[in-house]
């Protein structure tokens, strides 16, 4: 049967066929989809959200080892949370097959950055694969168990954003049914003492020997031969690019990444005038063809940054006189105002904004939605590193400066609860005068709301207990601590003045929950008098998506303000800090 | 058919629905046997910023994404994102576009931005094909702003050649059940609207249908049917 699914719900379809028993990760765009798909559509898999990458990994190790096909997934920075656990899981290999997903970004469509995780394969040695479409995504995922179990090994399959998040046919099967393994005791493969791990990476090496015979017969490295002189070698989406620029040529195409097949490589090059190495991001495979002494040119024409594109590969061809013509878009480009996202109407991390950004100190951020207090007009943010960074960054800058300048850290409640712990306590041991602003909305909102251990519910939906954050906090050994409610703004503006003022690291616990998850939020709108609005643009400054010019404008000819009430939540902040006190609830319009 | 290719590229803002719009059309060209890639980009654009899903339907696709020219329909939810896309356009392209009008908050806090004074005249001045629809109002007028997307869909369905009842069908298989009902009332709408058009002669005041269906303004060229059907 045929259906349109996405790499990522592909992703999900595979493990599903191939057995799977237990699917772990921690949310990060693009790889989300997957586990969501999972606890969706594939409920006879056992499915959970971790609270990190490291910890859905370890947990990935546990069930391999226990005898199940075990499937991780994360966005390609969520491997170097779990970086530890993967470099020596290398050593030991699996039981049950184990597969980790690594979704990367390229452009950073929504990263920190564009890091290349082949790189990261090759670096743990073991074999990734790299799909370019959404049967693909599929296949090799089911393939990447049989490659597991029969190397002892872990493996990565590495999607991309394009790959993740296209929608293209898949044929889907009935599941598989693998043998069942059970765990035996083997500490000489399972304890990493170094007298174990000394003998166990003798196996990897070996392993490798066996992986490069295996990738220089595996279906998914394979010749398209069209008699041309010209040989394209190329993977992932980048392959796509290629053959619809140049179908022409004939093609190398590599599926199964690491260790590549360079002797089929060899005689393919051999047998072209010129070949050219088609990849995105890091010249991972033209390094490693070049290393072995083939000839091959790739980087130079199409370039190691953001995503490649139809047009790119083109543009790259054309510069290595192998093709003579590119599409040249014939309607100009219009210059518009530019589009950001924004925080929702009545997003609750609008208030703890407008507050830090009226005391004018150094606040180091944090990964979630609230990343976007950094933009117009809010301004309010000063770093953004990693998942957790934003406490480790405000312990050392108030080390260097002093407390007098105050440095505050804001951070969601994922993120806290993903790697924000620890940084609170390094706070509390070596007593740094940090004020840490948790936002709590209750959601992992930016990636679409999932749950995490503050919720109250798991991935398939399990009711459970929520972890305290202020018990969590009190346990780590913060005495000063507050909770406030973002909504009000003169109230959370004095409570971080006061938590700034008091000695020793702070907590300010925001109470308002996420407006769109799990539930939209929607009170009475409010509306603005256009009487008295005296159009000084104070309501725009918040940056509300639901307040916007009118036609009317003052005497300066600077616009009023109006609000769409199919958008505004009612959140009240508007009406908060308007001097001509022009924000009206609507009722009390309709009286006035 | 197995000639036919299209490439198309639905622009709004996060929450228009771009997605869903995007998906219903790929599925009715799966059923009707074709290849078909999408691909959009998740993430920070739901946070009200612009969303983007290229389409392309054709016997075989490599590509996920379309090349900046050789768009076939731009499908615009709101004007100015269509204009911000128009140079993705062909020449020969069609754009459907709504009139549906969000100025974000950068724009009225700043002196910086402004927001395009005519955005449906410029589009007209760029592309030849521009079949502008006052489906916010449609969607309006059957009681809920989001519909704007089942609206347009319904009259690039007048564009492809896909029978009726695959879009009811597919509409019926992904909106959730108790939307089905005012969604396949905004495709109709939609999809009547083309009708009118290829039924009126030259002119453009006299395209604003007798019944209240919105008002349509005839584009510069010879006709709005950009590709082979």
């Amino acid at each position: 049967m045929k259906q349109l699914l996405s790499g990522n719900e592909a992703v999900a379809r595979g493990a599903y066929e191939a057995g799977v028993k237990m699917a772990v990760g921690y949310p990060g765009t693009p790889s989300t989809e997957i586990l969501e798909t999972m606890a969706e559509r594939h409920r006879s898999v056992y499915s959970q959200w971790s609270p990190n990458e490291k910890v859905a990994f370890e947990v990935g190790i546990g069930a391999s080892i226990g005898g199940a096909r075990a499937l991780v997934t994360m966005k390609h920075v969520g491997l170097n949370v779990a970086a530890d656990p993967l470099m020596t899981f290398a050593y030991t290999g699996v039981n049950g097959g184990f597969v980790v997903v690594s979704a990367d970004d390229p452009e950073m469509h929504s990263s920190q950055n564009e890091q290349d995780n082949r790189i990261f394969a090759r670096f743990a040695n073991i074999p990734f694969l790299e799909p370019s479409d959404s049967q693909e995504s599929k296949d090799m995922l089911v393939a990447a168990y049989e490659i597991s179990e029969r190397y002892d090994t872990p493996v990565m399959l590495r999607m991309t954003t394009r790959i993740s998040h296209t929608m293209g046919i898949v044929e889907v099967i009935e599941p598989l049914h693998p043998q069942e393994r059970k765990f035996v005791k083997n500490p000489e493969k399972y304890v990493m003492i170094p007298s174990n791990a000394k003998v166990r990476h003798v196996v990897v090496a070996q392993r490798l020997i066996d992986l490069a015979k295996y990738s220089e017969q595996t279906p998914f490295n394979y010749i398209e031969s069209n008699g041309s002189k010209v040989g394209i070698i190329t993977g992932g989406v980048a392959y796509q690019y290629a053959k619809e620029v140049a179908p022409q040529f004939d093609y190398y195409k590599i599926g199964f990444g690491y260790p590549l097949p360079l002797e089929g490589i060899r005689q393919f090059v051999a047998a072209h005038d010129i070949t050219l190495v088609v990849e995105e991001l890091e010249p991972v495979y033209e390094d490693q063809i070049k290393a072995a002494g083939i000839k091959v040119e790739g980087k130079k024409y199409f370039g190691a940054l953001g995503e490649l594109s139809p047009s790119r590969v083109a543009k790259g061809l054309k510069e290595a006189g192998l093709i003579d013509k590119v599409v040249v878009p014939e309607i100009t480009q219009e210059d518009l105002f530019p589009r950001p996202p924004v925080l929702c109407p009545g997003c609750p991390h609008r208030g703890a904004f407008m507050a830090l950004k009226k005391l004018g100190v150094a606040v180091t951020g944090d990964i979630g939605c609230y990343t976007l207090g950094v933009l117009k007009p809010l301004n309010a943010l000063d770093t953004c590193i990693c998942m957790g960074a934003s406490i480790g960054n405000a312990i050392g800058m108030e080390k260097v400066q002093g407390s007098a300048t105050g440095t505050v850290a804001v951070i969601g409640d994922s993120t806290f609860f993903h790697s924000g712990i620890t940084g609170l306590l390094d706070a509390v041991y070596n007593q740094s005068n940090v004020t840490v602003i948790i936002l709590d909305n209750r959601a992992t909102a930016m990636t679409g709301g999932q749950e995490h251990p503050g919720t109250g519910k798991t991935l398939m939906g399990q009711p459970v207990g929520r972890t305290d954050i202020h018990e969590l906090v009190k346990a780590l050994g913060v005495k000063n601590f507050e909770e406030v409610d973002a909504y009000d703004f003169e109230a959370t503006l004095a409570c971080v003045k006061r938590q700034m003022a008091a000695p020793g690291p702070s907590v300010i616990l925001t109470s308002r929950p996420c407006v769109l998850m799990p539930k939209r939020i929607m009170d009475e709108p409010y509306q603005i008098d256009l009487e008295l609005c005296n159009g000084c643009s104070a309501c725009f400054r918040i940056s509300c998506p639901a307040i916007a010019a009118s036609t009317e404008t003052n005497e300066r000819g600077h616009a009023k303000a109006i609000i769409d009430e199919t958008l505004c939540t009612g959140c009240t902040l508007c009406a908060q800090i308007c001097p001509t006190e022009a924000i009206l609830l609507k009722s009390q319009f309709a009286k006035a | 058919m197995s000639e036919q290719f299209y490439n198309i590229l639905i622009v709004g803002v996060g929450g228009q629905g771009v997605l869903l719009a995007s998906e219903i059309i790929s599925e009715v060209a799966m059923h009707a046997g074709l290849d078909v890639k999408k691909s959009e980009i998740h993430g920070m654009s739901q946070r009200g910023g612009v969303v983007t899903s290229h389409v392309r339907i054709g016997k075989k696709v490599y590509s996920p994404t379309i090349q900046q020219g050789e768009v076939d329909f731009l499908m615009g939810f709101e004007k100015a994102e269509a204009l911000r896309f128009v140079g993705w356009m062909k020449k020969t392209g069609t754009v459907v576009v709504s009139h549906t009008t969000l100025v974000p908050a950068i724009v009225t806090s700043s002196k910086e931005f402004h927001y395009p004074e005519d955005a449906i005249a410029d589009l007209k001045n760029k592309a030849h094909n521009v079949i502008d629809v006052e489906a916010d109002k449609i969607a309006g007028e059957l009681g809920n702003p989001r519909l704007v997307n089942t609206i347009l869909i319904g009259v690039l369905a007048n564009l492809l050649p896909f029978e009726e009842k695959l879009w009811v069908d597919v509409i019926k298989s992904l909106v959730k059940e108790k939307f089905v009902a005012v969604n396949l009332e905004a495709f109709a709408r939609g999809r009547g609207i083309h009708l009118a058009l290829n039924k009126q002669p030259e002119g453009r005041s006299m395209l604003r249908p007798r019944d209240n269906t919105p008002r349509l303004v005839r584009p510069h060229s010879s006709g709005v049917r950009a590709t082979p059907l």
